[in-house]
């Protein structure tokens, strides 16, 4: 497969997004997104899923919903957010200012062998977006369009959809914490929520 | 109106608003739903109240996920949907056993009693099973005088010991399926 030089590397993408993240709450998509999100810096204010595919905007909806006051960015690949598609239109329509989808989209399932997916087949996530109901859509490839978002993140004028085109090219391992349980409690414990 | 009463009517006891007082006691913030005609009363209920988030669902599994979201930010959701959609969640519910987290849900059940739709039958069958190969405990709800204690012990199961639970709202209970005829 050849890699198109154009196109963002994903880590230094999420690690421009995730610059000054200051009070934002970050939900990461099960594989190669999770990695960017630990790369980008690990954080208390990280869940990152080990699994739970399709589900990854979801969470970052309940949880938005549950801390109004907080910005939240759910960061997953575009495999993860086609499984949950209708998660879309679901955020859409409950309308929360405080959630960004963003799709770090390099048009394949990376995790299990780079096969190609429907947005690397001609679907496009932001125009389903945009017919979902977001108002709020952007398609980004370059560090003036993530620098963009990340002013977008903190407006609370969402929910905000964002694609961000990235290359398909190898990046180094980057293992976040697998454990669960771990994951909940540290997350809960930064939010000052008790353990049960 | 009592005495020509049938076993096929809704029962006269609200007991959907006899759960909805028991969420609101345990204190419920957030309900989600894929519709099902047995629990309009509560989708109702949960709508016309400000206190309460209330979001429509395109499929069941995005409940659950919405669910741990909404325990990881603080809130105590529930789900509601019917047997139907029990097959929809099966893998996401693997997130609420790998990270331990509360999970609670009424299920109306079909193809269980007095089904007249056969498409509702292997469903409803499995339910049960589903949720259990998951590692979810059920609970069943079969008078609508318990609605109301089991809805509050279904929750202390779940919010305060980290169990998921499944309540799954007898056929019998809701009555037969009411058509009304367009002409
Ligand atoms: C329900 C389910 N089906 C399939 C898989 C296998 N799987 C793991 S990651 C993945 C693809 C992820 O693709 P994408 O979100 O685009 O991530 P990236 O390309 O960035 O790795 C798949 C299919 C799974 N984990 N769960």
């Amino acid at each position: 497969m050849t890699t198109n030089p154009h196109l963002l590397d994903r880590r230094e993408a999420v690690k421009a997004l995730l610059e000054d993240r200051s009070d934002l709450l970050v939900v990461s998509g099960l594989g190669s997104s999770s990695y960017d999100v630990f790369d980008a810096g690990e954080n208390a204010a990280n869940f990152y899923l080990w699994g739970a595919m399709g589900g990854a905007a979801m969470i970052g909806l309940g949880l938005a919903l549950a801390q109004p006051k907080r910005p939240v960015a759910v960061i997953t690949g575009d495999g993860e957010q086609l499984m949950g598609i209708g998660s879309l239109l679901t955020i859409a329509a409950k309308k929360p200012g405080n959630l960004a989808i963003i799709v770090l989209d390099n048009g394949h399932f990376g995790e299990t062998g780079m096969q190609m997916s429907h947005s690397g087949l001609g679907s496009r996530l932001e125009v389903i977006a945009g017919g979902a109901g977001f108002h709020s859509v952007s398609d980004i490839a370059d560090f003036e369009g993530i620098a963009a978002l990340r002013r977008k993140l903190r407006n609370f004028d969402g929910p905000h959809f964002a694609r961000i085109r990235v290359s398909t090219a190898h990046v180094a391992r980057a293992l976040p914490p697998r454990d669960g349980v771990f994951l909940k409690n540290r997350f809960r414990g930064h939010l000052g929520l008790p353990v049960n | 109106m009592a005495d020509l009463a049938t076993a096929d009517d809704v029962t006269s006891r609200d007991w959907p608003l006899d759960i909805y007082k028991a969420l609101k006691a345990a204190g419920v913030s957030q309900v989600c739903y894929v519709p099902d005609a047995g629990h309009s009363r509560l989708i109702q209920l949960s709508h016309g109240d400000s206190a309460i988030n209330t979001t429509v669902l395109t499929t069941e599994e995005e409940g659950v996920a919405l669910c741990a979201g909404a325990w990881l930010g603080g809130d105590r959701a529930v789900l509601l949907m019917q047997s139907s959609g029990v097959g929809n969640c099966v893998n996401m519910l693997s997130l609420l056993a790998s990270c331990r987290l509360p999970f609670l849900t009424f299920v109306t059940m079909r193809g269980e009693w007095a089904e007249f739709n056969p498409w509702q039958i292997p469903m409803g069958k499995a339910t049960r099973g589903a949720l259990e190969i998951m590692g979810v405990t059920v609970l069943r709800l079969e008078r609508p005088e318990d609605a109301e204690e089991v809805t509050s012990a279904a929750a202390s199961l779940a919010f305060d010991s980290d169990q998921q639970i499944a309540v799954l709202i007898s056929q019998r209970m809701i009555g037969r399926k009411k058509w009304t005829e367009a002409k």
